[in-house]
């Protein structure tokens, strides 16, 4: 079984992002990044799976700019066969990255028995390019996915949805799997993973070995900039027991009164 | 004026809060709404009500139950047979998994749950938060229409003063095609309240909740509110409450009329997913925990002490 996982490279969660300066993106020389963090659940289910089923091979793909680190050497090092790039910029959109991804598969001539990808990059928030690649592969697809199964031959896919509900679906192969946090414990790399890792194949292609195109892009981002800053609250001290009371009555006669929240 | 097809789910009997923020929005274009199943009398003259014209509803088999592929050929061979420039949704469970599916179908764009828009001479320009609202944009779609945008619930409102239009019902037989990954059962959630992307007060507990059993306290106060409980990632890292709760950038974006934040200090990625709540309230023993930047009302205190003071304060003030 040929098992794909897309994976995207984005700022680590604890960075404090800036507009640069065109005001079209943003400023990322001095950002760490780190494998986007649902992508995690991506990779250590492919893994899982490949341990399940003797003589598969998963093959990691990303789209996206070469930084310091490389998120593909981390899942190579976790354990994954083989690893795709196309090297573009970090602004591509939703619909280019997702035909960059249908390009690479195709000039690969790998067979896609299961794409997993994680439910959404926590950079752009688009939620757009696992469906997106999904329709363009003609191939089903299930989102927000915390439970995965194999049983006589299908696949049973737990996918949440409001309030903590879960929608059981049942597909057969080939369907692409977009995986939230609570589906697996993502594995560490191993030091001798890590060792092995530097040998793997990593194949380079460009956007336009991929076929994709300038013109392809459909969302146009300008005027980044930072949300505004609320002016200073009313803070209360109500560390002392006595001040309690007094300062609950206070706060919740402020919600009603002056906020007009309650 | 732009034609504008608004795809709406419900909840009941009723139409989903957001759809009619966005019909608020788009007062002036000439707007039709599209369901997948039948509607109740309720729902349909709510949509009117907000302006819509034409109310489509579609069914056909296997379409009782959601599935990405079986919503998305519905509603693209429904699509195909007109010519809207702009198809817009609520960026709720469905409409994020169904959307960027459907633009598929038509190799066209796509602008993921903006937070506000305009559409003037025909164009449509939004503004989105990025990196968890971390940043915001300016975003604009270019190629093949129809045009897709998400809208993320309570960030635009309700109008106040709506213009109503006719909401002339229409049923529509289709067909879904082959659907190749299908639900054979949905699980309830534990909570049936509204989710928190959707909630207009959210009650989050953060690692100075100490363990799962005293999130107790937080679900008797948003029992008094009618509001939702959430958690920060600390609390759902030590186990305290599952991931669905989670608020931040690797949990839900939300926007609530008020957020309560008990004991939780305020890291930059939780920040960065409540921040457009309307009103914020912080309990910390902490003085110089960085939620009470984000305040709007800070309490220094005891979170044990305060919250079921709270409970007991609302209750009283709301009866």
């Amino acid at each position: 079984m040929n098992i794909l996982v897309c994976i995207k490279q984005v700022p680590d969660t604890e960075t404090k992002i800036v507009p640069n300066q065109d005001s079209n993106f943003i400023e990322t020389s001095s950002i760490k990044w780190i494998m986007n963090p649902y992508d995690e659940f991506a990779v250590e289910q492919a893994l899982q799976v490949k341990a399940a089923n003797p003589g598969s091979t998963v093959t990691v793909m990303r789209v996206g700019k070469v930084h310091d680190t490389e998120a593909l050497r981390t899942a190579l090092a976790m354990g994954a066969d083989d690893a795709i790039l196309v090297e573009a910029e970090d602004n591509l959109d939703s619909y280019m990255t997702a035909k960059a991804l249908k390009g690479s598969i195709d000039k690969s001539g790998k067979s896609a028995d299961l794409i997993f990808t994680g439910k959404q990059a926590i950079d752009d928030d688009c939620l757009q390019v696992p469906q997106l690649l999904a329709q363009m592969m003609n191939i089903p697809s299930v989102s927000v996915v915390v439970g995965f199964e194999q049983r006589d031959g299908k696949l049973v896919l737990k996918r949440e949805v409001e309030g903590g509900a879960l929608e059981v679906y049942e597909a057969e192969q080939p369907v692409l799997i977009a995986c939230n946090k609570g589906l697996n414990t993502p594995r560490y790399a191993s030091l001798p993973g890590i060792m092995k890792a530097k040998r793997k194949p990593l194949t380079k292609y460009s956007l336009s070995d991929v076929g994709v195109q300038a013109e392809d892009r459909r969302v146009h981002y300008s005027n980044f900039h930072l949300p505004p800053e609320k002016p200073p609250g009313k803070t209360f001290d109500a560390s002392d027991e006595s001040k309690e009371l007094e300062t609950v009555q206070q706060v919740v006669n402020l919600l009603r009164n002056e906020a007009k929240v309650i | 004026m732009a034609k504008i097809l608004v795809l709406t789910e419900t909840s009941g009997n009723n139409v989903k809060p957001v759809t009619l923020e966005i019909l608020g929005k788009l007062n002036g274009q000439d707007i039709e709404v599209a369901s997948l199943g039948e509607l109740s009398s309720e729902a349909i003259e709510q949509l009117a009500k907000y302006g819509a014209s034409k109310v489509h509803t579609l069914s056909g088999e296997n379409l009782s139950v959601y599935s990405p592929e079986g919503y998305s050929q519905a509603y693209s061979e429904f699509l195909k047979s007109n010519s809207y420039d702009y198809v817009f949704a609520g960026a709720t469970s469905q409409g994020k998994d169904l959307i960027p599916r459907l633009a598929g179908h038509f190799d066209a764009g796509m602008a993921s749950e903006v937070t506000n828009f305009v559409i003037e001479n025909n164009e449509f320009h939004g503004t989105r938060p990025l990196f968890a609202g971390k940043c915001l944009a300016k975003v604009e779609i270019k190629g093949p229409k129809p045009h897709f945008v998400t809208v993320r619930p309570n960030s635009l409102g309700l109008p106040e003063d709506p213009s109503p239009s006719s909401g002339e019902k229409n049923s529509i037989e289709v067909k879904p095609g082959t659907i190749r990954a299908f639900v054979k059962e949905v699980i309830k959630g534990a909570s049936e309240k509204l989710d928190l992307t959707e909630a207009n007060i959210i009650v989050s507990g953060g690692r100075a909740m100490k363990n799962s059993e005293n999130f107790k306290i937080l679900d008797e106060l948003a029992e008094v509110l009618g509001a939702t409980v959430g958690a920060s990632r600390a609390a759902v890292d030590s186990g305290y409450a599952p991931h669905n709760m989670q608020v931040g950038q690797t949990g839900k974006t939300v926007s609530p009329s008020l957020y309560i934040a008990c004991g939780i200090s305020g890291a930059i990625q939780h920040l960065a997913g409540m921040r457009t709540s309307k009103v914020i309230v912080a309990i910390n023993t902490d003085p110089d925990a960085p939620i009470f930047t984000k305040a709007d009302y800070g309490i220094v205190g005891d979170l044990f002490k305060i919250v079921p003071l709270l409970t007991e304060e609302f209750k009283k003030a709301l009866n």
